[in-house]
């Protein structure tokens, strides 16, 4: 188990996303609304990357006819066959028990405190006044 | 930031020391159709340019059902650089998919305004060639694992014939590429001088869904959905071309035409089959000029792709229907790069034996196709 | 025949059993002065559709035509429940009242054909039922039909044909369903066509075979537009029977259907759980055609491929020639199985069929 910083936090707006190998592990972070959120690349459906999946809502409905998007920028869809897995919890909408995305832990750590390790640093420098992204892997 | 999508099945060796997959179904793309104007007449480009597309549906362009993704296509197959839509750049399919898959023999199935379908016949035979001497300029001629389609004018049979005896002696190309929603069934009469050019130069014809034939995309009217279209629209539209050729005597006729059908899945094959058995045996005198059993001439001439694989909740549904189909008539086929791709080595189930799969992704292909 | 084969299908509910109109003479009597008088006046001959030619081979076994036995209700029961002790069988007129263009008239035929079905056979003999015939080519007389026949709870389905002009899913059809419910009347697809557009996708086929053959292309359409519409999610107690069409191409078209769902659900929201899982709540199968081939084994593997075994429900197709003897299942249904569809599964899912 390791932690790595991923990112600056300004680095990833709210609605976008980063791509980062993490001990030769693919790893998506997501800004949601300012939540950070980091899950497994890969689908697990039939192994489609999520790198370039469409970040949409959830649609529900009350019944037949009936349409109502909610938890806009929450959903991430698979940009194979099109699964829907929530940003949140990694979890597939049709399947949610069996199919789901693994989901790390993260966390945002300000650079004072990352100067001291025992973090990996990824490939930039860590500079003391900005806050970063820290993924545990 | 690594934003590409990561080589399809990277995990497993190099291809080099990999299967050589036989892929039945690859759907290049033009950049624009200005990658056509070159291959066309000046007055048929004015003509398209002036009037548009007119098949047998409403509209020019946007399909009645909006896909789930834009152009039915995998999100990560458009090029970066903002160069055209999925499919029409080589580079970027070869990277994403020939080579970390390991592609071998691809053959192309264009889509799109490629005249088929059109309502004006000498439009549709003016696209159809272009649309063939565009896949030798762009695709076969630069990337010898590839294939072309002899795309054919298939409501116009004698238009269509012309246009296989034209490019059809051509090494470049490897298949006749027609759509299942023809406006009659196409083992109709009007369609047969497509087979027998077929027949004469030994290309497989295949049966890609879709199409625009006039008709309700069902036997019971237009429905409201893209998944009735797709999950409906589409089986049943193969389903029907199976019936008919079948039962119109098109291998009576055409005793050494091969046929592939493509994307339309392959889990009704069986079914259909059992069912076309016991119809024929209650009207041999309708179908008196049909000399065997509709499951004979199936298994005789007829080849079917894997893709969209079919995925029941239990693996073993799909092992027997498999076997039922038989593994030596399913050829693999990724639908490159529509959304509902899929990879060779991660679309089968297990219980798929190394010699199934080995027959499935290359072997039958190479026994199908002119190469 | 022996005493073990009758026995065997003792108490059977035989669910598609076809009474013939015998000429248009006989709905006449059924007819107010105005239609009866127009049969004269403008020579409607009969409504004969070319799903079922006369005298083609699967229209009429041979031993049946001979004795013209779906042609009166004595003969058919006689030829086929009292030789068999079938408990009950639900008669399913295809008089093409579908194929009328005029809703009016196509409503005073299904009046028609339906009161002849109930003074002619159902007065008969105690053990016929039957599916009220619909002229849904306006759904508004449809319903006034269901209601009116419903006060007879001897009908227990309401009778549709596959190829409509629309598939049945669609929302302006859902007041007949609501009635239906109601009723507690289940809604039968018939094999056949209204033929108001082509039998397939890809046009008109030159051989009655393919017609027939592509009965279950229709099927599949009517099981996906009801599902995805979202009828029975508007209409929970609601079956639906597909008859004579087969049963073995249902499992693989759930598949795609479940796939499909998986990447599009966001256009059919309230479509909440698997296709399939609404299918076998809700979606019913007549065991003639069973479509399978002879290997026992094979068979039960097929079987298996279905949601559940709820959803066979026994049919002769009296007088329809889909099989010799009393060679009614295919062989390799076992006894707890056999039992389900020739009496438990009917049961269930027509509810009105003990309660008159």
């Amino acid at each position: 188990m390791a932690r790595h910083v991923v990112a600056r936090v300004d680095e990833i707006a709210p609605g976008g996303r980063k791509c980062v190998t993490l001990d030769g592990r693919g790893v998506i972070v997501f800004n949601v609304k300012g939540e950070f959120y980091a899950l497994s690349e890969t689908c697990p459906h039939k192994g489609g990357s999520l790198a370039k999946g469409i970040i949409t809502g959830l649609v529900q409905s009350d019944g037949p006819g009936h349409h109502r998007l909610e938890r806009q920028g929450e959903i991430v869809r698979c940009p194979w066959h099109q699964w829907e897995f929530d940003i949140k919890t990694g979890r597939s909408y049709c399947d949610p028990r069996r199919m789901r995305l693994m989901k790390f832990d993260v966390k945002v750590e300000h650079g004072a405190n990352l100067v001291e390790g025992p973090y990996v640093a990824e490939t930039f420098k860590v500079e003391i006044e900005d806050d970063y992204v820290v993924v545990e892997v | 930031m690594p934003l590409d999508s990561p080589p399809v099945a990277d995990s497993a060796s190099k291809p080099t020391n990999r299967l050589a997959i036989v892929d039945s179904d690859i759907h290049p793309a033009v950049k624009s159709l200005n990658c056509l104007k070159p291959h066309l007449e000046k007055k048929w480009w004015d003509h398209a340019m002036t009037y548009g597309f007119r098949r047998r549906h409403g509209s020019p362009s946007v399909e009645p059902y909006p896909k789930s993704a834009p152009l039915a296509s995998r999100r990560d197959a458009w090029p970066e650089d903002g160069s055209g839509r999925p499919g029409s750049s080589l580079e970027l399919m070869q990277k994403q998919y020939l080579d970390p898959a390991g592609v071998e023999l691809g053959v192309l199935g264009p889509l799109g305004n490629t005249g088929q379908g059109e309502l004006n016949l000498e439009l549709g035979a003016a696209f159809c060639r272009a649309t063939n001497e565009w896949q030798r300029e762009a695709w076969t001629s630069k990337d010898r694992r590839l294939k072309a389609a002899v795309v054919v004018p298939y409501e116009d049979g004698q238009a269509s014939a012309k246009e296989i005896e034209r490019v059809g002696h051509m090494k470049d190309y490897a298949q006749v590429f027609c759509l299942t929603r023809s406006s009659d069934p196409l083992g109709n009469r009007r369609y047969w001088p497509i087979y027998a050019a077929a027949q004469d130069h030994n290309l497989p014809v295949a049966f890609h869904v879709f199409g625009t034939s006039g008709h309700p995309v069902t036997g019971a009217g237009w429905p409201s959905y893209y998944i009735e279209e797709g999950a409906g629209g589409h089986s049943t539209s193969a389903q029907t071309v199976v019936t008919s050729l079948v039962m119109e005597g098109v291998f009576e006729q055409f005793p050494k035409l091969k046929v592939v059908i493509v994307e339309g899945g392959f889990g009704w094959l069986p079914p259909l089959t059992w069912r076309l058995d016991k119809i024929f045996e209650r009207n041999r005198e309708e179908l008196a000029h049909l000399k065997r059993r509709p499951s004979e001439y199936i298994k005789q001439h007829i080849w079917i792709s894997t893709q969209p694989m079919e995925e029941p909740e239990d693996r073993h549904h799909l092992l027997d229907t498999l076997r039922w189909v038989g593994h030596d008539r399913l050829l693999f086929a990724s639908d490159y790069p529509h959304w509902d791709f899929d990879d060779p080595f991660r679309a089968f189930p297990a219980g798929v034996t190394p010699e199934q799969h080995r027959a499935i992704c290359a072997e039958n292909g190479l026994n199908v196709y002119r190469v | 025949m022996t005493t073990d084969q009758i026995r065997s299908w003792a108490g059977a509910i035989d669910c598609d059993v076809h009474p013939r109109v015998p000429s248009i003479d006989a709905l006449r009597r059924y007819m107010d002065s105005y239609w009866s008088e127009t049969v004269v006046v403008r020579g409607v001959d009969e409504f004969a559709t070319i799903a079922y030619p006369k005298n083609a081979p699967l229209t009429s076994r041979p031993d049946y035509a001979r004795d013209k036995a779906d042609q009166d209700a004595g003969r058919t029961a006689k030829a086929l429940l009292d030789s068999h002790g079938f408990g009950y069988a639900i008669l399913n007129c295809l008089y093409a009242v579908q194929m009328i263009r005029d809703e009016h008239m196509a409503a005073a035929f299904a009046r028609a054909v339906n009161d002849w079905v109930r003074h002619e056979w159902l007065d008969r003999d105690p053990r016929f039922r039957a599916s009220v015939v619909v002229p849904y080519q306006s759904v508004e007389k449809a319903v006034a039909e269901v209601e009116r026949c419903a006060a007879d709870k001897r009908f227990v389905q309401a009778l549709f044909i596959a190829g409509t002009e629309e598939p049945l899913g669609k929302s302006r059809f859902w007041p007949i369903y609501e009635a239906c419910e109601r009723h507690g009347l289940a809604i039968g697809i018939h094999a056949g066509s209204s033929y108001h557009h082509a039998v397939t996708g890809s046009g008109w086929p030159s051989y009655w075979a393919e017609d027939y053959a592509a009965s279950s292309l229709a099927m599949h359409a009517q099981v996906g537009s009801l599902v995805m519409e979202g009828v029975f999610l508007k209409y929970p107690k609601l079956k639906a029977v597909l008859i004579e069409s087969g049963v073995t191409w249902l499992p693989p078209y759930l598949w795609r259907l479940n796939k499909f769902w998986r990447g599009t659900r966001m256009e059919t929201p309230w479509i909440d759980r698997l296709p399939s899982e609404i299918v076998k709540d809700h979606i019913r199968l007549t065991t003639a055609p069973f479509d399978a081939p002879a290997d026992s084994e094979m068979l039960a593997r097929i079987v298996d491929q279905l949601p559940s075994e709820d959803m066979l429900l026994f049919a002769s197709d009296f007088p329809h020639w889909q099989h010799d003897g009393d060679a009614m299942l295919p062989s390799g249904i076992d006894s707890a199985l056999r039992k389900k569809i020739l009496i438990d599964n009917p049961l269930a899912t027509y509810p009105r069929l003990t309660i008159s």
